[in-house]
């Protein structure tokens, strides 16, 4: 199938995410191109390496969080560690400036006081500050739009008994691709001709057998129908319904172009389970 | 010289791109049964064929069992044993002649 082919957000090797945050910090503006290509080539790596996600067992739960508040939270950490790190050296430099300012003031007053070098900040420490403080407050605005925010995290999926599988992340899921979760697991249900629940943890619990492998394809198949703007491909998009035609919109946030999207079918549902007694 | 305004054009000529959701597609669906067993559906064969002589070939081409479900709402639909998805669409598309674009597989 074709839809087969087109590259979605997925990106399960942790590698990636790990080059990016340094690399954001220390190239602050001029990475909104290589950020696309970089969604792009996440994924085609990623169907080499199939997400390595084990059913079961407790690892294969802790590490994708990890994983993801790593890709969440590397980026502030990083920059905390750097910030704290030029607070420290601007400390340094304050009480060095305070001894020499004092004296180099005194003797250079004549020279330019200028507003800076009172407070101890140069242009290039300022300038700093500011991206650091505007990409933990507005990642958007630093130019990181394409950034950890569209970036799908693979389908967590753990063996829920024999008979049943725990879906724990679609909450997370449904939150990156701005859909609400209710949507993505009527869309989930019917697709794998199944149905199911969602736990106290807000995980969902589906009946049947699947891999994370099988899931991930659907939600592939998800992102392609709800969710990907078909005009720029983009996957900042948001869902609408029409209240005087009851059809769902898809409206692009990028590009601003509309597509009408078909509503989600369960079709023939046959009937599986234990035949009842007449 | 040509005037582009008294060009005539037809706003409502096919733009051949209406096509992009026919309303009778073919679904094929999977689901599970206890275990590794699985179930595929066939629904929505246009009314034309002959659903039973289509079982028929099926079965035998599959080596599987099958039956014809009657369901209300959406007609009759071909039950199948297994995992049947791809050699369904295989069969609909050559035997049949089925346009693949009318043909939904759906499933993980
Ligand atoms: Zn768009």
């Amino acid at each position: 199938m074709a839809e087969e082919n087109v590259d979605l957000g997925f990106d399960p090797t942790l590698k990636k995410k790990k080059k990016k945050p340094t690399k954001a910090v220390e190239e602050s503006g001029n990475e909104t191109t290589p950020e696309v290509d970089d969604v792009l080539s996440g994924l085609k790596k990623k169907k080499k390496k199939p997400a390595k996600v084990d059913v079961g067992g407790d690892e294969s739960s802790g590490t994708p969080v990890d994983e993801l508040t790593d890709a969440l939270g590397e980026l502030k950490l990083k920059k905390k560690k750097k910030k704290a790190v030029t607070a420290d050296d601007f400390d340094k430099q304050l009480e060095k400036a305070g001894v020499l300012d004092e004296t180099n003031v005194e003797r250079e007053s004549s020279v330019e006081p200028s507003t800076q070098t009172q407070y101890g900040l140069s242009y290039e420490e300022l300038l700093d500050r500011f991206f650091t403080i505007l990409k933990e407050n507005n990642p958007e605005l630093a130019g990181e739009r394409s950034g950890t925010k569209f970036r799908i995290p693979p389908p967590i999926c753990q063996r829920e008994g024999s008979k049943r599988t725990a879906f724990a992340n679609v909450q997370e899921i449904a939150e990156k691709l701005q859909r609400s979760p209710e949507h993505l697991i009527q869309y989930l249900f019917a697709e794998l001709g199944t149905s199911g629940s969602v736990d106290g943890q807000k995980r969902l619990i589906i009946k049947g057998r699947f891999q994370p492998k099988q899931l991930e394809n659907v939600l592939r198949r998800y992102i392609i129908e709800y969710v990907t703007c078909k005009t720029c491909k983009s996957i900042n998009t948001q869902l609408k319904k029409e209240s005087s035609n009851r059809l769902f919109f898809l409206v692009c946030n990028s590009c601003g172009s509309t597509r009408s999207v078909s509503s989600i079918k369960t079709g023939f549902q046959a009937h599986v389970g234990r035949r009842k007694k007449v | 010289m040509s005037l582009q305004n008294l060009n005539t054009f037809d706003p409502f000529a096919d733009t051949g791109d209406d096509d992009t959701q026919p309303t009778n597609y073919i679904h094929i669906r999977i689901q599970q049964r206890n275990g590794r067993k699985t179930l595929t559906t066939v629904q929505g064969v246009p009314d034309e064929y002959d659903l039973k002589r289509i079982l028929k070939v099926l079965k035998k081409d599959f080596a599987c069992n099958g039956n014809i479900v009657k369901d209300d709402e959406l007609g009759e639909v071909i039950q199948l044993q297994g995992d049947q998805r791809v050699k369904v669409m295989e069969f609909l598309t050559t035997q049949l002649a089925l346009p693949k674009k009318n043909i939904k597989i759906h499933g993980f």
